[in-house]
């Protein structure tokens, strides 16, 4: 079934700006890559490839997602909120005492969230861990994972790449975000992992890149990957950090960093939102 | 009762690879994974009968904890297992995260614990996890004293959804609990009864507790001893009553004396009905290669230290 990539860009657009008021009223948090890789997530949850059941959030056959850079959990929370998890007005709520929004996901608090994450490095290995309870109970459902650049730097990030292909995890479907950048600046000047993509092919894995914001290119790479027979599957998707809001593109500053009433104006009026 | 064996002395990681083999063929829901040391932690039982059901997950603990909660998560009970350092030391951050934070359906049972791993030396020598494990939310924490203990903690763990880290030793030890012995998830086992002065021992320290009871009673002191096998949740009860009844306390185990089932006792006490708690452990230091029983005598863990250390709290008590 082929989306209405038109109408995804718009759903993309608004949760663009759900993104950006969540985190303007938390006062805290994390845009940068929120705004990156929403243009990849709107076409995983609204592009029809999620087995997902937003009244039935525990269905025991349900796709999951693991975001396992949670920090980014602005754009998963917009997704949820859109998808009828939990009602939209929650979203304004984010990071305050009491609030089911917390500032990195975790699944006392939240519908629609697989896994606690947080903590770079841990969210693969629980991801690969569901799908390997997937194929040791015979059941056919699979498991996203959402992941960065940034996080390969963690070493158990290889750990579970080396499990994954050993055991031959094919359910599994890894979706990096790579945007060259991390809290300290750019990647290739912190800590330079050079091609992740080669990476992971050495270590036994399907691997894609597509331009993270291009949803046709990304609706492809996911069927592409749910071909892949015998390994697990990377889509590394070439990401602007920020992307949408023109003073954000690109900059690391805006990774955690959270805009001010007048930037969320001038950022809203941007997407053309108000 | 005193220490008679009921039977030859078998490892309690033995008992666990044993216990976890007969609840695969029981159970189809339980996964077992291990870090590469299979052999040594017995899993290697469980792997040779249902090997569709046991993932070697290589040398890479972290991941294997992270793994264990993914499994879970879809239904399944899980355990992992490696050496306790690695199991719960090097992957302490992945069992706060992913296991005791989600509150997932995963035993950790980690081996070769303690002194008595032995040659290995003080890399191996976790005297720490006691501590570091009973400090997380969610996470309950037993050690069992012999092969006996360990087939019940097992069963009851798997039978009980949710963390748990079970303390297992290399040492073969013997079994010395009687038939009928019963644990209890957060109950305190009174070995023997006493009125004179309480000891407080886990796992391998228990049965030197008890020689130690032989000895004080040839002084006429009268002892109480505790087998304290599941430190949490911790039995309180038994604990206060031992205070108010016998007014002193003498802890020992293999681990640090800071922060181990000996702090716990001291925390509840001093809460509740204070009186003086001497901690039996390591103090403060590593430990290095030696035969494992050698070890529990040279850093005093075992009955002549005991009883001295009674004898002392008794001198000051009287």
């Amino acid at each position: 079934m082929t989306p209405d990539f038109q109408e995804l860009a718009t759903v993309a657009n608004e949760l663009r700006g759900d993104v950006l008021r969540m985190l303007q009223l938390a006062g805290s948090g994390h845009p940068g890559g929120s705004l990156g890789m929403t243009d990849v997530f709107t076409t995983l949850w609204f592009g029809g490839h999620l087995k997902v059941d937003p009244q039935n959030p525990t269905w025991e056959d349900r796709d999951r997602f693991v975001l396992s850079n949670g920090h980014i959990c602005p754009i998963l929370y917009a997704i949820l909120a859109r998808q009828g998890y939990f009602p939209r007005e929650d979203l304004w709520t984010l990071r305050k005492l009491g609030s089911p929004l917390q500032g990195h996901p975790d699944f006392h608090f939240t519908k629609g969230v697989d896994c606690c994450t947080g903590s770079l490095g841990n969210g693969l290995s629980v991801a690969l861990g569901m799908a390997m309870g997937a194929r040791a109970q015979g059941k056919n459902f699979r498991v996203y994972a959402g992941t960065s650049d940034g996080e390969s730097q963690e070493g158990q990030v290889w750990e579970m790449a080396s499990a994954a292909a050993h055991h031959k995890v094919d359910n599994l479907t890894l979706l990096m975000d790579r945007n060259g950048i991390q809290i300290d600046g750019f990647t290739k000047d912190v800590m330079d992992q050079g091609d992740l993509g080669a990476k992971y092919k050495s270590f036994g894995w399907h691997v894609q890149e597509v331009d993270g914001h291009d949803m046709m290119a990304i609706h492809q790479a996911l069927d592409e990957a749910k071909k892949a027979s015998g390994k697990p599957q990377l889509i590394v998707c070439n990401t602007v950090l920020g992307k949408g809001v023109s003073f954000m593109e690109n900059e690391p500053g805006w990774h955690g960093v959270t805009p001010d009433e007048e930037q969320l104006k001038k950022a809203l009026d941007e997407l053309g939102l108000d | 009762m005193t220490v008679t064996q009921t039977s030859g002395d078998v490892a309690t990681r033995e008992a666990y690879g044993k216990t976890l083999a007969a609840l695969g063929g029981e159970r189809q829901d339980i996964i077992v994974l291990d870090a590469d040391l299979s052999g040594s932690t017995k899993t290697a039982d469980f792997k040779k009968l249902y090997p569709d059901r046991f993932f070697n997950m290589g040398v890479s603990e972290c991941n294997m904890i992270g793994t264990a909660s993914g499994l879970a998560s879809t239904g399944l009970t899980v355990f992992a297992s490696s050496f306790s350092m690695f199991a719960v030391g090097k992957a302490f951050e992945q069992v706060r995260q992913e296991v005791a934070l989600p509150v997932a359906n995963v035993k950790i049972c980690g081996t070769h614990a303690g002194i008595t791993v032995g040659e290995d030396g003080a890399s191996h020598q976790t005297l720490e996890d006691i501590a570091i494990m009973r400090v997380l939310p969610n996470m309950r924490v037993f050690v069992p004293a012999d092969a006996r203990e360990t087939e019940q903690v097992i069963r009851a763990v798997a039978a009980s959804p949710g963390p748990a880290y079970v303390r297992l030793s290399r040492m073969k030890t013997p079994q010395f609990l009687p038939e009928g012995y019963t644990f209890e998830i957060g109950k305190i086992n009174t070995l023997r009864e006493g009125t004179d002065i309480t000891i407080a021992a886990s796992g391998t320290t228990v049965m030197h507790a008890l020689a130690a009871a032989d000895a004080l009673a040839d002084k006429g002191f009268s002892a109480r001893i505790l087998n304290v096998c599941s430190i949490k949740p911790l039995d309180t009860e038994t604990l206060i009553k031992a205070a108010q009844e016998t007014g002193a306390i003498v802890t020992v185990e293999e681990h640090q004396r800071a922060g181990g089932m000996g702090s716990a006792v001291a925390e509840v006490v001093s809460e509740h009905a204070a009186c003086p708690v001497r901690r039996l452990g390591m103090n403060d230091r590593f430990g290095e290669s030696g035969s494992g029983g050698q070890l529990m005598d040279h850093f005093g863990l075992t009955a002549p230290a005991i009883t001295g250390a009674a004898l002392e709290l008794l001198g000051h008590a009287s």
